[in-house]
């Protein structure tokens, strides 16, 4: 059971860890005119973390159970991800 | 070798297999067997968001700030990581709804509204204007450029050329019959379109390997792999200052054009197309996921090293750095190289222009211009059968009118944007729409009202902040606006609103934009309400994944399944329209008979299929036109209110009618009870009358039979009796002569001989003939008191006595037996004679003083006492009274005798002016 949302869980925490890593104040770190393997370091920070981000995405949503892992959880799961929601109905 | 006949062969070659490819896909789609659906091609087909803009302009952009070309990709990268969250529910909810384009989806949210469709394709159609034009800037500079090979001429300024001479107007019209031949060419151009899906899947290949050629070359061929290039731009100083971003406004542009590329993905009316609208299966977006990222960092990888390349070649300036994809190749002398990124670019624009032409065609067809035409009545377009015709026109028009439009634009601002900054104009101009969708389909409270003032004053702030200053930079309007603001306020710079200077133009019309659009959208949304049929789209849109979509359905039915079959079958054609039944029959299990009454099912999903055709709003209406007034849209409930309210005064008018109408039976009820009344009356008078017959007949009869018997009597009884005879004889005839005579004047034939008379010698006459009428045995005192001014008036003298006499003989008969007397007086009364005779007598109890003047009703009990005159009299004075215009009536207390006064009006003649008004009322 626990399994089942992990991927929509990691999902999300790649994404905001994609805002986090790809925008300032963080980039200001890797902001400098110096170069790393003879390529400028804001230059490879950037693809670097670029393709990591694609391939943990590609490793998350292709391994194995992931599709049924997400597909099942907005059709026979929706309990769980729609208490909010149900909560935010009421009130409209 | 690269000559102009050579190149255009080349070009052309390449778009006759384009459309080979895109035939290919339309005939395997009919077949079933579709090209399409494949997550791959599913992604490519996404990376339709590399248009010139990433081909040329990136590198250009690169040449000039560094880096910060990347947010661009960046920013849909982040957007796809989350993209099974947002652009899934995007495409469930337009599965659902059979939505055509993104203001087809936000009209449908907000209320199927068509108002807000319009709007959305308005701001689309302006907003995309730069984009169009950028692409058309790129292939016209490109193929100017590889004409002169192997030179290398920066072509002039386009605005200066008469546009016949212009290369762009060819490209543009080339370009707009390209875009009508892949878009439009189908009858059925309503739904998806999988030909050209799959072409511009290949194009992407074909950009991606073309730039990735030219990439790898100039990288490890004309030097040695990345790190050698970028030793030398270290080496030569000036240039690395374009390995880092510099302060806050770079960071901000860094965030910005973050924002705008993570909105842009999705809301750009292509991106709408390919990744929502042209979707196969919602499960290819998982691939894509990943995939269509990963192409947008294969293509960015070799802008860097490509831009540097054109910096280290072209150290003295002069070539425009959006154009070293092509003249680095150039400048190596490699021909086919430069042949190849010619064709890259190419792809890369034709693309573009495809899908978003066809894309804001579609817009424009189904939520402008056929909601338009649908209300106007006087065109009957509802009832027309070639509507499919009218559409696909509509949408060539359309194209051929924003490629024009796009052409005008980059004659417009000529040479003075960099293709980048012209693309982020576009971006800025879609990011409006992102407010109104993301708060659509994740906030339920979200209004119609607050998502049109949020995209109206979010596109004026844009209009403001970054197309008009575009036009001042052209010269349209004069340049001062942007440097001090108009009038010279300096507050409102374009460039510096409200003194936020210090900004990248993009930047900061993005913070202004969102400001206004957000906080519009959001304030307007917390204070206005929702309609009914709003209300319901915002529960189904929200939550799209928990419900079905026929929740919520405002309807009540009365059409028959024919009525919708007929309406599909004018849209879709025959076999469409019966397919798509078909399908309604087997998700059923049932037949589905034309005459069959219709359900919220079956209107549902026939709307649906109609809004694959023209758009929700439309559909909406021709559905709704169908149903005749089934369909709850506000004007409709407001109808029906009028309508409501129209009853209700109907039925206060009936109320009304029926209180008159209950008066006027109480007024019959009366009159039926006193018609019964007088019935009884006359039953009552011929009792009467044959009583009062008999009385005097009974004795006459008697005492003549004594006579007759008794031939002996004596002298004195024989005359006694013949004395009561005749009295009696005499009684009886003046019984029938007052019967006869108020019968005449009932019936109206009396004779009457109306004279003006002097009253005064008429009441002393009748006073004398009265006192024969006093008997001898009793002492009766009579006095009268007649004024001397009596006004003439108009009667029958004759008559006037009568009465006089019947009331003097009438106080006769009823005054004190001891010491009785009889009172008269007459005077002069405001315009009438008033008479009054008043007696001692018994007086008249109060129930009996009315009843009185009825004919032989007499005061006290007629069966017991012994009756009194013929109880004609007084219903006779009355009777004549009233011919002479007066009445008559009484006062009386029992024992204190009675008053009978009568009064008539004076006559026309001697009357004063005061008393005439008097007679003309009464008259």
């Amino acid at each position: 059971m626990q399994a089942q949302s992990r991927t929509r869980e990691l999902l999300i925490a790649l994404f905001l860890l994609g805002v986090l890593l790809l925008t300032p104040p963080l980039l200001i770190v890797f902001n400098q005119a110096t170069r790393v393997f003879g390529v400028p370091t804001l230059y490879l920070y950037l693809f670097v973390v670029w393709a990591a981000l694609i391939a943990l995405v590609a490793f998350t949503i292709e391994r194995r159970g992931a599709a049924e892992d997400l597909g099942e959880a907005d059709t026979e799961a929706p309990g769980r991800e729609s208490s909010p929601i149900t909560g935010a109905a009421s009130d409209a | 070798m690269l000559s102009g006949p050579v190149i255009i062969t080349v070009a052309f070659l390449y778009l006759c297999l384009l459309f080979a490819i895109a035939y290919y896909g339309d005939k395997r789609a009919d077949q079933g067997r579709s090209l399409i659906a494949n997550p791959s091609i599913y992604a490519l087909s996404i990376a339709v968001y590399c248009t010139s803009w990433t081909f040329y302009g990136s590198v250009g952009r690169a040449a000039s700030t560094g880096v910060d070309f990347l947010p661009i990709y960046l920013g849909p990268t982040l957007t796809f990581i989350a993209g099974w969250f947002v652009i899934r529910k995007i495409i469930r909810i337009s599965k659902v709804n059979r939505t055509t384009s993104i203001a087809d989806f936000i009209a449908s949210r907000y209320g199927k509204s068509f108002q807000l469709g319009g709007l959305v394709t308005v701001i689309a159609v302006v907003g995309i204007l730069p984009y169009i034009s950028l692409q058309l800037k790129a292939i016209s500079t490109s193929f100017s450029l590889l004409l002169h090979y192997p030179d290398i001429v920066m072509p002039t300024s386009s605005a200066s050329a008469f546009f016949l001479q212009d290369t762009a107007f060819y490209v543009a019209l080339f370009m707009a019959v390209f875009a009508i031949l892949f878009g439009t060419r189908h009858i059925d151009a309503s739904e998806r379109h999988e030909g050209m899906v799959a072409a511009i899947a290949f194009e992407s290949v074909v950009k991606l390997v073309a730039f990735l050629t030219v990439g790898l070359f100039v990288t490890f061929g004309v030097y040695g792999g990345l790190g050698d290039i970028f030793a030398r731009v270290e080496a030569s100083g000036a240039l690395s200052r374009l390995f880092t971003i510099d302060g806050v406004a770079q960071h901000t542009s860094w965030i910005t054009l973050t924002l705008l590329a993570m909105g842009a993905i999705v809301v750009l009316p292509r991106q709408f197309q390919v990744m929502v609208v042209e979707n196969v299966d919602e499960r290819h977006l998982k691939k894509a996921m990943w995939l269509f990222p990963l192409y947008l960092l294969l293509i960015n990888i070799f802008v860097l090293p490509i831009a540097f390349a054109g910096l280290l070649m072209f150290p003295q300036g002069g070539v425009d750095a959006d154009t070293f994809v092509l003249t680095v190749p150039m400048k190596q002398q490699q021909p086919l190289l430069a042949l190849i990124a010619f064709i890259g670019g190419l792809s890369a624009a034709t693309g573009m222009i495809i899908v978003e032409t066809v894309a804001l065609a579609t817009m424009v067809s189904n939520d402008l211009v056929m909601p338009l035409l649908l209300r106007v009545g006087r065109l009957h377009l509802s009832e027309r059968r070639d509507l499919p015709g009218i559409l696909l026109t509509i949408r060539r028009v359309t194209i051929i009118l924003v490629v024009l439009l796009g052409y005008a634009y980059v004659r417009l601002i000529g040479e003075s944007y960099a293709l980048v900054t012209i693309g982020l104009v576009s971006f800025a101009a879609a990011m409006q729409f992102v407010p109104a969708i993301i708060g659509g389909i994740y906030w339920k409270g979200a209004t119609k009202a607050g998502a049109v003032a949020g995209l109206t004053g979010g596109f004026l702030v844009w209009i403001y902040t970054l197309l008009l200053p575009s036009f001042a930079r052209s010269g349209w309007i004069a340049q001062s606006f942007i440097e001090n603001g108009p009038l010279g306020l300096a507050a409102l710079k374009p460039y510096a609103l409200f003194g936020l200077a210090g900004l990248d133009p993009i930047a900061h019309a993005t913070i202004w934009t969102m400001l206004v659009n957000v906080g519009l959208f959001v304030g307007i949304s917390l204070v206005t309400s929702q309609s009914i049929i709003e209300r319901s789209q915002a529960v189904q849109f929200v939550d799209i994944f928990k419900r079905s979509a026929d929740h919520g359905r405002v309807w009540r039915g009365r059409a028959t399944i024919g009525d919708l079959r007929q309406l599909l079958v004018r849209f879709m054609g025959e076999a469409r329209a019966n397919a798509a039944f078909a399908r309604l029959e087997g998700v059923r299990g049932r037949r589905l008979y034309d005459q069959g009454p219709v359900d919220s099912e079956i209107v549902s999903y026939s709307e649906r299929q109609l809004a694959g055709a023209i758009g929700a709003a439309s559909a909406r209406i021709m559905v709704a036109s169908v149903l005749r007034e089934e369909m709850h849209d506000i004007d409709e409930v407001v109808q029906i209110l009028d309508e409501a309210s129209q009853l209700v005064v109907y039925s206060r008018q009936l109320e009304q009618k029926s209180r008159e109408l209950e008066a006027v039976t109480t007024d019959l009820r009366a009159a039926n009870e006193r018609l019964q009344e007088l019935d009884r009356m006359k039953d009552d008078f011929v009792a009467t009358v044959s009583h009062e017959v008999r009385t005097p007949l009974t004795s006459i009869r008697s005492f003549g039979e004594i006579l007759r018997d008794n031939p002996d009597l004596s002298p004195d009884e024989r005359q006694e009796f013949i004395t009561i005879i005749v009295q009696e004889s005499e009684r009886l005839s003046r019984l029938i002569n007052d019967i006869l005579d108020l019968a005449k004047m009932e019936a109206g034939t009396s004779e009457w001989h109306m004279a003006d008379v002097a009253p005064k010698a008429v009441i002393e006459q009748a006073l004398a003939a009265s006192a024969g009428l006093f008997p001898k045995t009793r002492h009766i005192a009579i006095t009268s008191k007649i004024a001397d001014d009596l006004p003439a008036i108009r009667a029958d003298a004759d008559r006037l006595t009568q009465v006089i006499v019947n009331l003097v003989s009438n106080a006769v008969k009823f005054c004190a037996e001891q010491d009785g007397w009889i009172r008269l007086e007459a005077w002069r009364e405001a315009g009438f004679l008033r008479v009054d005779v008043t007696d001692n007598g018994l007086g008249i109890a109060r129930h009996d003083q009315a009843k009185i003047f009825e004919r032989f009703q007499q005061a006290g009990n007629t069966l017991t006492d012994k009756p009194q005159g013929t109880g004609l009299g007084l219903p006779i004075c009355r009777e004549i009274l009233r011919r002479f215009g007066g009445d008559i009536w009484v006062e009386s207390e029992p024992g204190k005798g009675a008053t009978f006064s009568f009064r008539v009006p004076v006559a026309a003649s001697s009357a004063e002016t005061g008393a005439a008004t008097v007679v003309a009322a009464s008259a």
